[in-house]
């Protein structure tokens, strides 16, 4: 009697009184065509009704639910059949076994999730904390001795984080050069002073949108793909064998980015600042300067000082970003969505720092007049 | 519990339609060859078990059982239908009737074991939402984790885990079930309650089991059949009834095997 060979006989439910005649073949196609009928029975019947099964061929745990719902968590039945008795009887067992024990699902409660969110703070800042101390402990430490980093590693991150980026540097850099070159000739042009858009285009790339754009650049490809890592990593268990193993995830996983992130960003932020003034000298050559014009304007305006702030700047950003994507992967949670989670983190809280702290930076610079 | 009503379950005779036929199959990843030839044939209402060492392709023969991925040579037939070359409704049909269950669990991590349970009776069925519910809570409780239906894949233990993985496989009650490596990191007391569901289900549903496992215990206790494969072979080093071989095979591996030896 394999379920395999016998042909579908219709299955049908009928009423006599207080018994429901079941017959066919019981199974999840019957669970869907009866369950209302059997619902309707077992609800308009005063006590159980008593199910007879002596027409029914074959019964599957998907038919016994049917049985269950028509009579009763122990339906009393007539005339099943051996086999039949034993899927009534297994489902009969499972269905009583205890059910969910606490561990309730959460449901979607805004007011809780601010609470949440709130008390949450405290305990994100202390990890921040951690994270930054330890941190600073393993770089000092390198810094000291700088060992411990596989070179092969180093080598590896700056080829992920900087030369792949280097088309997208030069092809956003570029064309910021041309649409800023653009947009301040129109307000230039009043004023006949377009001989000083080089000026006026040079120093915003070189203090500020150079650095700024080549950080979003690394926040996007090289923050989000830190934190994928390390989620992936930490969701695997792997960070935890790491530690079992006595290898400071640290200084194996941690240092090599930090250091990656540090060194990759000035390097990107002066690419895209050239590509964009070569971007800018292309409209003043259709605006009818010649370059000669253009390089005497920004050699006798752009200083060293300017270079050296903004390539500063760049470089803390890389290390701000580097290190949020990679505090966002170890602090994953568990599942698939934690990974996803981390590296949503990792590129929003890498843009928001990088805004923070191109605001100290200008005040700091205000200060110091450069 | 009245099932002892019903007789034991007993391996079905050679006259049982062919459920699963598998004819000089051969299969390698690139240059890495598993194994050259390979042919045997499941039975319906078997209990059919592979053997064979850690990395020697037991899970890759699974997987070519269930047209994951096509083999270097040979053919597989599934329920009536070659498994290689099937396309659109024959193998949305022959889908429906295996289950599968992966030797990580995979689990939906985003849904709660009861929805994960659920999922295939919504996807194949027209049950309603209240039945699918019942149906998958009744699943949950035959293997034990009735009191867990709420939990989400990443809050349960990996024997939960497998367990979990076995109701889903059983949730269309379909026909054919492919178990890779149930009892693995499961207590023997859990483990042999597993033993004895696919032995009830087997006789009681006429289930065909197609089971990867490393447990002798469970193997002597279940198995109708079984072959092994070996990595050094690159193929079959034995077919038969497990307590027979255990008894008569010559072959050096098998019989460290059986007899849980060092080669
Ligand atoms: N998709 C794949 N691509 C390449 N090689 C693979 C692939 N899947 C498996 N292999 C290789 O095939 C071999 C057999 O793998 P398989 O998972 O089938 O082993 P197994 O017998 O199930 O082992 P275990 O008992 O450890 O689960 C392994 O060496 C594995 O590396
Ligand atoms: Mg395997």
């Amino acid at each position: 009697m394999t379920a395999e060979t016998l042909p579908a006989p219709a299955p049908s439910l009928t009423q006599d009184g207080t018994r429901l005649v079941f017959a066919g073949r019981l199974d999840a196609a019957a669970a869907a065509s009866l369950w209302r009928p059997a619902k309707a029975a077992a609800e308009a019947a005063s006590a159980p009704l008593e199910l007879d099964l002596s027409a029914v061929e074959v019964l599957d745990t998907n038919g016994a639910t049917l049985l269950l719902r028509a009579g009763g968590e122990a339906p009393r039945t007539t005339g099943a059949s051996p086999a039949v008795a034993a899927v009534l009887a297994r489902a009969v067992a499972a269905a009583a076994a205890p059910g969910p024990a606490g561990g309730k699902r959460r449901r979607f409660s805004p007011l809780a999730m601010i609470g949440a969110a709130a008390f949450g703070i405290g305990d994100k800042a202390a990890g921040w904390v951690a994270f930054l101390g330890e941190a600073a402990v393993t770089i000092g430490a390198y810094a000291v001795r700088p060992r411990g980093v596989r070179f092969g590693d180093l080598m590896r991150h700056l080829d992920e984080a900087g030369t792949r980026a280097f088309g997208l540097c030069i092809l956003l850099g570029s064309l910021l050069g041309v649409i800023l070159a653009f947009q301040s000739s129109i307000p230039m042009r009043q004023f006949g002073a377009e001989i000083f858009i080089p000026k006026l285009v040079g120093i915003s790339l070189l203090r500020e949108l150079g650095p700024l754009m080549a950080a979003i650049i690394l926040a996007g490809r090289t923050g989000s793909a830190y934190a994928a890592e390390l989620g992936t990593m930490t969701v695997n268990e792997e960070v935890d064998a790491l530690k079992i193993m006595g290898i400071d995830p640290m200084r194996m996983l941690v240092l090599p980015r930090l250091l990656a992130g540090t060194l990759v960003m000035p390097v990107l932020a002066l690419l895209l600042t050239l590509a964009g003034l070569i971007g800018m000298g292309a409209v003043m050559v259709g605006l009818g300067f010649p370059p000669t014009a253009t390089m005497n304007q920004l050699s006798s305006s752009l200083t060293l000082g300017d270079m050296i702030g903004g390539l500063g700047k760049a470089a803390c950003f890389g290390l701000a970003i580097a290190g949020i994507g990679c505090r966002s992967g170890l602090s994953a949670g568990r599942g698939p969505q934690a990974v996803g989670d981390a590296a949503t983190g990792a590129v929003v809280g890498g843009i928001v720092s990088i805004v923070v702290l191109d605001g100290i930076f200008a005040v700091l610079f205000f200060r110091l007049g450069w | 519990m009245s099932a002892a009503a019903a007789p034991a379950h007993v391996a079905p005779g050679p006259d049982a339609p062919k459920v699963v036929t598998v004819d000089h199959l051969a299969m390698a990843f690139g240059a890495r060859t598993l194994f050259r030839d390979v042919s045997f044939e499941v039975r319906a209402g078997e209990v059919f078990v592979i053997l064979g060492g850690s990395g020697c392709g037991k899970s890759t023969l699974l997987k070519l059982m269930i047209g994951l991925f096509p083999p270097t040579a040979g053919t597989i037939e599934v329920l009536g239908n070659d498994i290689v070359t099937a396309s659109g409704d024959a193998r949305e049909r022959m889908l429906k009737r295996i289950g599968v269950m992966w030797q990580s669990g995979a689990l939906f991590g985003s849904m709660t074991l009861l929805e994960n349970i659920m999922l295939p009776l919504e996807a194949h069925t027209k049950m309603p939402e209240e039945a699918r519910r019942e149906a998958a809570r009744i699943k949950l409780g035959m293997v034990g984790l009735g009191d867990a239906s709420n939990r989400l894949p990443a809050e349960i233990s990996g024997g939960m885990a497998k367990r979990a993985g076995i109701a889903r496989a059983m949730a269309l009650d379909p026909p054919l079930l492919f178990l890779d490596e149930p009892s693995a990191g499961l207590d023997p007391i859990t483990s042999a309650g597993l033993d004895k569901l696919i032995q009830d289900l087997a006789r009681d549903l006429g289930t065909t089991f197609i089971v990867v496992t490393h447990e002798l215990q469970s193997i002597l206790a279940i198995g109708d059949r079984c072959i092994m494969l070996d990595k050094d072979a690159q193929g079959m080093i034995a077919t038969g009834n497990p307590r027979e071989l255990r008894d008569t095979a010559t072959h050096p591996v098998v019989r460290a095997f059986f007899r849980r030896e060092a080669m």
